[in-house]
């Protein structure tokens, strides 16, 4: 079957999809953005973690013929596109794991990426206070990391919630 | 993290570290790639053209193959190539200390889950129908399934040379010593499982040569060359390994897995193959930790100081050799734990049995020892009315002291030290005693299954011992290749090895080391390939010592190059070093930059090094004397439990950790190295085993197996020490093994203080805590 989506910010389409494939696939092997990662494939692990019309999902879940029509947002979405030879900026949060060493050897960290913009989206770009370590757990509890001990991720969305504060209160005197 | 300090009596670096250099926390090359998806690990490679491969496997334990019918699979369109056994044109075998391990089942099979046939085909769903569309008539045979049963002579042998695949006697001093104080227990380790989670993956190209390159996550290059050239009966220049992304390792890829099947597949149908395991596969595509079973006897006087130590470890090796023997040596040797104990008499021996194979995993033999040992440890401790921590420290090994392999502890061994640190850190605020509860703090979490009711906080301590390097003899080396030169009129050092970056940090690791060794700024890692000599394997904690040591070696011989060149171009100066990028004299002047050595006629300098660590002897065979191992680690944990014991229900509220690291080379990532070990330690205390009934797996998926989340894991406070080892480059010491082996028994400990239950067995579990 032909599927057409978007697929950060981009109309795309593929045909000869077979109808068991599952968005995460589709996204790996056809549209050629395999940061969103194969780890467990059951909605166990979190590392497939996409924004499907804007809300955070397990790739793997979902067919991709579900994805049809709607909006997709990888890790390679996140942060700005790169212009001419200039790499582009990074998101906050993924500035926040390389500065507080939560990258090890990674495999998590585009859904973990995913997971934590969420989180800050809902609370520190919302104007709400940067959320609390319980509130931090709770919502990275589905994203399994198997190198750090979770304790640099912790560090890292702290950091990427007091960079975004910083900002907020900047742009806000100005 | 606080870093007391040691003394650093490396004396081969004479400029001071760079911004970058050793010892700052320099980030990762490859950090960037992998926070924006673009790091290429060996699960996300794709050519055009390229077809999948899948892989049958028995469902049998035990079985013999009667037929194996591959008409039907082939019939499918789509699929290119099946293949099996007879395939296999060179050797038939692999492993990594013994080739017993079939490529593809012949006749037999000998654990659930063993490959018997590989397929190739357009579409990775095409190749998985195409496999199952092979038909294998089996025999089924019962399994061998109790290591310990597996012993006596008379049972069913897994192998025709029989089931003790090693027997390591250690006797030291009196073997029938008697003592005032006698405490014996038995003890049990569950089968634990790496659970990296990039799955085992690569992609295998046809050459033009006839042969073949293969783009794969592994630990050890130059290893699954030798391997996968001899089964594809190639020459081993034929077979070019370059390593891909690596999600992890923990010891799961030593033994090779999908390496020489995808290889066949390519030179069979002429295309590219990937191939990439689903996680229920993984469960089955790799080797565990071992099963143990642990019977020990500590003697002491009434002051607790050991007088004997006699242990039994039994440890399940499952159907195939893989590392078990060098798996029985550690847990034999460091057995009895960092303690000084004068008679000691090991029997530690390795079966095969028809459970799945058992190889490595992060602590190799240290892990399963130190939950007996240190249970023991507490259970004397209790005997004797003493201070767990107390009874330890009047037993601790320290500098000097002697192994019961009779090798003496000849750098800093800080055991009572680690332990005092970690016990003496305020303890975390208690349990809420009524008022509004946070239940995100208790047992069961956000399940609401208690207020603090039935909730009781226990504190336990844990501290082992492990190896760095490779041990008895072998041949352990390294391999760099450091160019410095121009580019673009600025010096770039070019760094190659063969060693693989799996998450831990190695690829900063060298570009640090050739920072600081050159006085250069930008340093570029090469891709790990097979162009170059080995690396050696990234396990044992050894790529700091050896492939760092390889490295600093390398840099040093292309410095003392360029300081050749600027001694004929500046005679009559003695003393010159490079320092910021610049040729300094002995008091300082700025005699040219690193750049003018470089633009001259001699151009780049280059140099390659294989670089060994000092030689270690095989144990004796009877006695288990000898200098088997290179250097030791240490860390101590001491863990805060809150325990709900009317349901079982365990919450790990803190966990201390001391550890010494010899030199903190990057202390962001060795903070992070005794993090995530600690994570795993947790996971064989509480949660983490591999089911294993009738020799079949009941729970091959991360929905049965499960590994610590971020809501398992409390906050952690490290104490990182450096007492530096002046034989290790920069005095270093390995980090990332150590922590994984004391967190395990210090959760336990803690929880047998909160509940009073003896606890031999570990995962503990619920049913263990409520007796239901």
């Amino acid at each position: 079957m032909r599927v057409m989506l978007r697929v950060n910010g981009r109309p795309v389409s593929t045909d000869d999809v077979w109808e068991g494939e599952s968005l995460l696939f589709m996204l790996r092997e056809r549209l050629g953005l395999p940061g969103s990662k194969n780890a467990c494939e059951q909605g166990e692990c979190g590392s497939c973690t996409v924004y499907l019309n804007d809300l955070p999902v397990c790739a793997c879940l979902v067919a991709a013929g579900q994805a049809a029509g709607r909006e997709v947002v990888t890790i390679e979405g996140l942060g700005e596109p790169a212009g001419g030879t200039e790499a582009g900026a990074l998101d906050p949060v993924q500035q926040a794991f390389i500065d507080a060493g939560a990258v090890q050897c990674g495999f998590c960290t585009p859904g973990l990426i995913v997971q934590a913009h969420d989180l800050l989206r809902g609370t520190v770009d919302a104007g709400r206070p940067a959320p609390a370590d319980a509130e931090i757990r709770e919502a990275l509890a589905g994203n399994l990391c198997r190198c750090t001990g979770y304790e640099k991720i912790l560090d890292a969305v702290r950091l990427a919630a007091e960079r975004k504060t910083e900002v907020r209160k900047t742009e806000a005197q100005s | 993290m606080t870093r007391p300090g040691g003394t650093l009596t490396d004396a081969g670096s004479r400029v001071s570290p760079p911004a970058g250099g050793v010892g700052r926390s320099a980030g990762r090359p490859d950090a960037r790639q992998k926070v924006t998806g673009e790091f290429a690990y060996s699960s996300d490679l794709w050519l055009h053209g390229m077809a999948w491969g899948a892989t049958l496997r028995s469902p049998h334990p035990r079985a013999v193959i009667e037929s194996l019918d591959i008409s039907e699979a082939l019939r499918l369109p789509g699929c290119h190539a099946v293949l099996t056994h007879a395939d296999v044109p060179g050797r038939k075998t692999y492993g990594l200390e013994h080739a017993d391990q079939p490529v593809l089942a012949a006749g037999q099979v000998r654990y659930q889950g063993e490959p018997v046939a590989i397929v190739a085909a357009d579409h990775p769903e095409t190749a998985r129908r195409a496999a199952a569309k092979i038909n294998v008539r089996y025999a089924e045979l019962d399994p061998v399934t109790d290591a310990r049963a597996a012993i006596d002579p008379a049972s069913p042998r897994v192998h025709d040379t029989g089931n003790v695949l090693r027997h390591v006697r250690i006797r030291q001093g009196d073997p029938d010593a008697a003592a005032p104080v006698v405490v014996r227990g038995e003890y049990q380790v569950g089968m634990q499982d790496q659970a990296f989670l990039g799955p085992e993956s690569g992609l295998a190209v046809p050459a033009d040569d006839g042969g073949v390159d293969l783009f794969v996550a592994t630990q050890w290059l130059h290893v699954d060359r030798g391997q996968v050239a001899a089964s594809l009966a190639l020459p081993e220049d034929k077979v070019r390994i370059t390593l891909a992304g690596v999600g992890g390792a923990f010891g799961a890829r030593e033994d090779l897995s999908m390496q020489v099947h995808a290889c066949l597949l390519a030179l069979h149908t002429g295309r590219p193959v990937k191939m990439v395991y689903s996680r229920e596969e993984s469960f089955f595509g790799h080797v565990h930790r071992h099963p143990a079973t642990m019977r020990y006897e500590h003697g002491a006087d009434t002051d607790g100081k050991l007088i004997y130590v006699r242990a039994d470890i039994v440890l399940d090796g499952g159907a195939y050799a893989s590392s078990s023997t060098a798996v029985a040596a550690n847990a034999a040797t460091l057995g009895i734990g960092p303690y000084e104990v004068p008679n000691v008499s090991m029997d530690c021996r390795a079966l095969y049995t028809n459970n799945p194979p058992c190889g490595a995993m992060r602590g190799f033999g240290a892990v399963q020892a130190c939950f007996g040992y240190e249970s023991q440890m507490d259970k004397l401790a209790a005997r004797l009315g003493l201070d767990p921590v107390e009874l330890r420290i009047r037993n601790a090994m320290r500098e000097g002291s002697v192994l019961p392999t009779g090798q003496v502890v000849d750098s800093a061994a800080p055991v009572a030290e680690l332990l005092r640190r970690v016990s003496a850190r305020p303890l975390p605020p208690g349990p809420p005693d009524g008022g509004h509860v946070d239940l995100r703090a208790m047992p069961g979490g956000v399940s609401n299954t208690t207020h603090g009711e039935g909730v009781v906080r226990g504190v336990g301590y844990g501290v082992g011992i492990k190896n760095v390097c490779f041990s008895e003899g072998f041949d352990d080396y390294s391999t760099a290749r450091v160019r410095l030169a121009l580019a673009g009129g600025a010096p770039v050092a070019e760094v190659h090895t063969a060693a693989a970056e799996v998450g831990q940090g190695l690829v900063t690791l060298q570009e640090q080391i050739a920072r600081t060794e050159l006085s250069v700024e930008a340093v570029h890692v090469a891709p790990a390939d097979t162009t170059i000599g080995s690396g050696g394997s990234t396990s044992a904690s050894r790529q700091s010592y050896m492939t760092g040591g390889a490295v600093k070696a390398a840099c040093e011989q292309v410095r003392e190059r360029l300081l050749g060149r600027a001694r004929a171009r500046f005679p009559g100066h003695d003393g010159l070093t490079l320092a910021g990028g610049k040729l300094l004299s002995a008091d300082g002047e700025v005699l040219a930059g690193l750049a003018d050595l470089l633009a001259g006629p001699d151009g780049a300098a280059e140099a390659t090094v294989t670089w060994r660590h000092r030689p270690t002897s095989p144990l004796d065979p009877q006695t288990g004397q000898g200098n088997a191992h290179v250097q030791y680690a240490f860390a101590a944990h001491r863990a805060v439990v809150d325990v709900d014991t009317e349901l079982g229900l365990v919450k790990v509220v803190e966990l201390a950790c001391a550890q010494d690291v010899g030199k903190a080379m990057n202390p962001q990532a060795v903070e992070g190295q005794i993090q995530g070990g600690t994570a795993q330690g947790l996971g064989l205390a509480l949660m983490e085993e591999i089911q294993v009934s009738g020799g079949k797996v009941r729970n091959p998926s991360f929905t049965d197996y499960l590994i610590p989340t971020i809501l398992d894991m409390p906050p952690m406070q490290l104490d990182v020490l450096e007492l530096a080892d002046p034989r290790a480059p920069y005095g270093l010491r390995g980090v990332g093994e150590p922590p994984t082996i004391s967190s395990t028994p210090a959760i336990v400990a803690a929880i047998r203080a909160a509940t009073g239950l003896p606890l031999p067995r570990i995962p503990v579990r619920p049913e263990h805590i409520t007796g239901t």
